[in-house]
């Protein structure tokens, strides 16, 4: 794992749901395929209505045009993250998309389930409300070993949750890593933990 | 201190003899669902994890419904359902129910109730996240990811926090203008949709033991509306009726505890409550109808697992029957059995088909359809910026397809209601 992570805050706002993180229609692309998967990418984040979009000031596009990477690899969220469907394409369209850690204050379980044990991204709570006091384009560091997250536009710090139970499946790259190392069923050697 | 049902189910699971909300567990899971949208990547990441010696780890254990992108052209969707059936082709599978064969059901929900996978005592998961549905049968059942899910294929097993657990106990007799639809949404706009994240509803009292098993199947499947990890319902003999009908599995009945703890309970006296909408774009939107009745409408939905039942069409027909509807209806049985149902089924002799096609509503084939939008030529999608009143169970932004749409979600009484006069309307004027 990582110990930093560097780079620019999409902020949104609370209950972004999974309709809003990749509209249903679009569930119906490859995974695996390298070039089709791409298109989560294209997708992701685009069910919020624009208004909504890069807070503060929104109608700001998460993907320009055709591309399926996002200059943004925070995100910065408010209660609730990730409600509504089980849909794992929502935190692989996201890390398709380029991002590496979410931070909300909390999420609905199963998306923090299927960014945990898909090693998907790191699903960060912060200790407080922060989605109003960072703008979307802000420089944030992420250090995950002070858990704690710099803007290195306003020079504000904000105190992050410790993962907790769920870190050694982090650490260890996704729930298959993880039990590999637990030696807890009998699994191939397997893809490099990521 | 005592343990609730989903404490008791989760412990016996775990193997262990007790647990308590907060500890991570190991749980031994006794059914694996998936359907066609999540059911392709999950078999994807079981044959990239376990390689190519990859063993299901019960084969009678996994059951398979394509529901949700069934009767479209999309060649991507048509070529997920392509993928379910080499699977269950090459491995085996005898609970996989195929599309364009008499096997297939239709929404998975309604299907595993039907077809008997639904069981007191047990543990089941799912790749969607209204698997918590089949709480109404006493039993512990939540929705995973494809992730989890590829992980019980290989294993049967999956790590699962204790939730702390809630009770709501509906007293008194529920009015005929009432149905569990209103109940719940009631309930969604005192709670919010996240007031439960990673937490057990338990649902009890008079009022929900005199529901018929579609009702409590409408109380239980929106618990994820909520955030809650499950909902359940002790079982009783309705239910256990209704299983010996189906299984032949031995069951285990529990039953929480008197000291059992709660992080809060809520009584709600049905008789006092009121028929209830979500307004656009939440679930836990709440009003009374009587608050937005005259709305004008584009269209009307009758639909999906928790609104697609039969109970949901009997309400529904009692109020359409010797009416024409004044916007298009969509009327979508959830499963292959409703949809026979429908022709069976009759009020003063008129079978309730009869009563939809006179009425002028548009029966379509039983899969999850317009409830989740799904492809362009999905059967009552959004269009623009259409305004519906829908049975299904969620209404955010561009759920049901088009982004600008406005979605109410209502009982099929009130849907039915709204149906014949164009607008919001309030069942209890027309019953």
């Amino acid at each position: 794992m990582n110990k930093k992570i560097v780079g620019k805050a999409f902020v949104l706002g609370n209950n972004i749901d999974t309709d809003q993180i990749i509209p249903a229609e679009h569930l119906v692309y490859s995974l695996t395929d390298p070039e089709e998967k791409k298109k989560y990418g294209q997708f992701a984040l685009s069910g919020v209505p624009p208004a909504h979009a890069g807070l503060p000031k929104g109608q700001t596009s998460f993907i320009e045009g055709d591309n399926y990477q996002s200059e943004f690899n925070i995100v910065i969220g408010g209660s609730n993250f990730g409600c509504g469907s089980s849909r794992e394409h929502a935190p692989f369209a996201l890390q398709v998309a380029g991002v590496q850690a979410i931070i909300a204050e909390y999420y609905a379980r199963i998306f923090y389930r299927n960014s945990v044990d898909g090693g998907f991204l790191i699903p960060y709570e912060s200790k407080d409300k922060i989605n109003d006091k960072i703008k979307t384009g802000d420089e944030l560091e992420i250090d995950l070993i002070e858990n704690k997250v710099t803007n290195k536009s306003t020079g504000d710090v904000f105190s992050l949750n410790p993962l907790g139970d769920v870190l050694p499946i982090v650490e260890a790259g996704d729930i298959f890593g993880y039990a590999r190392q637990k030696g807890m069923m009998n699994l191939p050697a397997g893809r490099q933990v990521r | 201190m005592g343990m609730t049902i989903t404490e008791k189910i989760l412990a016996k699971s775990a193997k262990k003899s007790k647990v308590e909300p907060g500890e991570t567990i190991w749980l031994n899971v006794d059914v694996l669902m998936t359907h066609d949208v999540c059911g392709p990547p999950t078999i994807g990441i079981w044959k990239r994890e376990f390689g190519d010696a990859a063993k299901i780890w019960d084969k009678d254990k996994l059951v398979i419904f394509p529901d949700h992108y069934i009767f479209t052209k999309n060649p991507q969707a048509n070529r997920n359902v392509e993928i379910l059936r080499q699977f269950a082709n090459d491995y085996n599978i005898q609970n996989y129910y195929d599309v364009g064969t008499d096997r297939y059901k239709g929404v998975c929900h309604v299907a595993l109730a039907e077809e008997g996978y639904n069981v007191p005592g047990t543990v089941l998961f799912g790749t969607d996240s209204h698997t918590c549905t089949s709480g109404a049968f006493g039993m512990f059942s939540t929705g995973v990811g494809n992730t989890d899910a590829a992980f019980i294929l290989g294993t049967g097993k999956i790590w699962e926090r204790v939730p702390e657990s809630l009770k709501f106990t509906f007293n008194g007799e529920i009015p005929n203008y009432l149905t569990a639809k209103d109940l719940i949404l009631k309930v969604l706009g005192d709670i919010t949709t996240d007031g439960w994240t990673y937490r057990a509803l338990e649902f009890a009292g008079e009022g929900v033991l005199s529901l018929s098993v579609d009702e409590r199947m409408t109380l239980t499947n929106m618990a994820i509306e909520a955030g809650a990890m499950n909902g359940i319902i002790a079982a009783d003999e309705v239910i256990e009726d209704y299983v010996r009908k189906r299984t032949n599995q031995k069951y285990e009945i529990f039953y929480s505890d008197s000291d059992a703890k709660y992080l809060s309970e809520f009584n709600y006296d049905v008789s006092k409550l009121e028929p209830s909408v979500a307004k656009p774009h939440s679930p836990d939107n709440y009003d009374i109808v009587r608050n937005v009745q005259g709305t004008k409408l584009t269209k009307c939905y009758i639909g999906s697992c928790t609104g697609g039942k039969l109970s949901d069409f009997v309400s529904a027909a009692k109020i359409i029957f010797g009416n024409e509807v004044k916007v298009p209806t969509f009327i979508v049985p959830a499963s292959t059995n409703v949809a026979s149902q429908l022709e069976v089924e009759t009020i003063s002799g008129i079978s309730l088909k009869e009563i939809f096609e006179k009425a002028g509503c548009t029966i379509a084939q039983s899969s999850c359809a317009a409830c989740l939008g799904g492809p362009m030529d999905t059967v009552g999608r959004a269009q623009d910026n259409e305004v519906i009143i829908s049975t299904t169970n969620r209404n955010f932004p561009g759920r049901m397809g088009s982004k600008k749409a406005s979605v109410y979600l209502a009982s099929p009484l009130t849907v039915a209601a709204s149906a014949i006069t164009g607008v919001i309307t309030d069942p209890r004027d027309y019953l």
